[in-house]
């Protein structure tokens, strides 16, 4: 099924982006779900079998990162790797914004908040693999790093459920957003609302796919590190004539959160 | 100024992302410390916390229940039975009223389970498992004992010489209460200088065997004698 797209739709997320976030969404719940199981006393009198539980929740633990290593093969969504990984001066006013409550919060595709998120729950997921992995198999260091992986796993497994549950508490509140990463395309308006700084690659929108010769968004260009960000001409404001929003100023954010 | 992600920008989520990596590994690293010294503040704080809350934070202190099969169905004191058979000369069935009414014995030992919480100075109270095999007559061949739960799954083993030790007991009383259902009552085994797996819960039979026959963990990989401290790879300071 292809993203409904025309004058008011726009594409955001393709086929396999939303595959990517559907299976990791499914493997995350499974994760907390089970190991609320071996964790909460009322639950694991309530569940029990610790055994099948315990594999259950190592195999999902295991196969968490594996649909977005497929994903990758996605052109479109490494290109929103990039996105997410690349903070321009709009992201700073936008945590500017949030810090002290203001109103004018620009963003591009994705905001300064999202691409937190994403960095954050990245680490996050290979510091629970890894440290998961230090008590599944216990003869693969010695005790005392068992030990360490034990407390960071507990401690960083409360962190996950809190940030997890702001995910879903952001979603919960913006219906468009959850539409996007639905259907795979979002209300024009929204999108020039919301992220005025996002320019869907022309001609692309149908699929969401950019062309072949693109420039590979890797992120690891050897002067990106270096790069001056203050050097952007025209930090924070917004470009004319190819944004999203073709029936409203890009630069009128919205208020209302 | 656009979006593209080929138009540079600082790499932040890589950053974070690399960040949250260094902080795990710290925590890996610092770990055994840091739970140390967060394990006694906390179970200070759960001690003086009335909603309770506190429990569920990890390394807060307490006993964690396990159970290997589904909801565990309670007995009640008066239909609970413990039944002695396999090599013996006397066969025979307890009820709970049967058992309190022998000898009883109270030790106090830490706690320790192989998964590394540990609750000090705990105190258990029951027959001796001794007491129990020399009232059965262990026949000669026996060199083990089995045990079975009424849970339905769990099993577990010692052999004769540990199953005769003092601080081996069929406990009735844990904290110097009755043993609750959570915990394993009415009735449960207790083998102090052992992990705690060994102690098995639900107990509803006890078999002398003449070899020993591996119970549920130890099909799964964990050590058949399982002295705290010197088996599983762990290095815990002893309990018995």
């Amino acid at each position: 099924m292809r993203p409904p797209v025309d004058g008011t739709r726009l594409a955001r997320f393709t086929r396999a982006e939303r595959w990517v976030h559907r299976c990791t969404a499914g493997l995350v719940l499974l994760c907390v779900a089970t190991a609320a199981c071996l964790y909460l006393p009322q639950l694991a009198v309530l569940v029990g079998r610790r055994r099948l539980v315990t594999t259950v929740h190592e195999w999902a633990g295991l196969l968490l990162p594996v649909p977005l290593l497929l994903g990758l093969g996605s052109r479109a969504l490494r290109r929103d790797l990039g996105r997410l990984n690349r903070f321009a001066p709009y992201d700073r006013e936008w945590l500017r914004a949030v810090l002290w409550r203001g109103y004018h919060r620009p963003a591009g595709k994705f905001n300064a908040g999202q691409k937190l998120y994403a960095g954050w729950i990245a680490g996050a997921v290979v510091v629970m693999l890894g440290s998961g992995l230090l008590m599944w198999f216990t003869g693969l260091a010695p005790l005392a790093w068992r030990t360490g992986a034990t407390f960071v796993h507990d401690w960083l497994a409360l962190a996950v459920g809190v940030v997890v549950l702001g995910h879903l508490w952001m979603a919960m509140r913006d219906p468009e957003a959850r539409r996007g990463m639905r259907t795979g395309s979002v209300d024009r308006r929204w999108a020039a609302r919301e992220h005025p700084h996002w320019q869907p690659a022309e001609g692309a929108e149908p699929t969401g796919e950019e062309p072949a010769d693109d420039v590979e968004p890797t992120g690891e260009q050897p002067t990106g590190d270096a790069e001056p960000t203050a050097a952007e001409p025209t930090g924070g404001q917004p470009v004319e004539g190819d944004g999203p929003a073709g029936d409203g100023q890009p630069s009128r954010s919205r208020s209302s959160r | 100024m656009n979006d593209n992600p080929d138009t540079r920008g600082t790499p932040v989520g890589r950053r974070v992302m690399l960040g949250v990596i260094a902080l795990g590994a710290a925590g890996v690293a610092a770990g055994p410390t840091l739970s140390k010294s967060l394990d006694s503040v906390l179970s200070g704080l759960s001690k003086q916390d009335p909603t309770g809350l506190t429990g569920l934070l990890p390394d807060a202190g307490g006993f964690r229940y396990y159970s290997v099969t589904g909801p565990v169905k309670p007995v009640a004191a008066a239909d609970y039975r413990l039944t002695v058979d396999g090599l013996v000369d006397r066969p025979a069935g307890y009820g709970l009223a049967d058992l309190q009414a022998l000898p009883q014995h109270r030790i106090v030992h830490d706690v320790q389970c192989v998964t590394g919480w540990r609750v000090p100075a705990t105190p258990f109270e029951g027959v001796r498992l001794a007491d129990l095999l020399d009232a059965a007559g262990v026949r000669p061949g026996a060199t083990a004992v089995h045990f079975s739960c009424f849970d339905g799954s769990y099993t577990e083993s010692l052999t004769l010489d540990q199953a005769r030790r003092d601080d081996v007991l069929v406990a009735l009383k844990m904290q110097d209460q009755p043993v609750s259902h959570d915990h394993g009552g009415p009735v449960r085994l207790y083998v102090a200088p052992m992990y705690f797996y060994k102690s098995a819960k639900w107990l509803s039979g006890i078999t002398v065997t003449p070899t020993v026959q591996r119970g549920y963990w130890e099909q799964n990989g964990y050590d058949v004698d399982a002295w705290v401290g010197r088996s599983n790879g762990r290095d815990d300071a002893p309990t018995g």
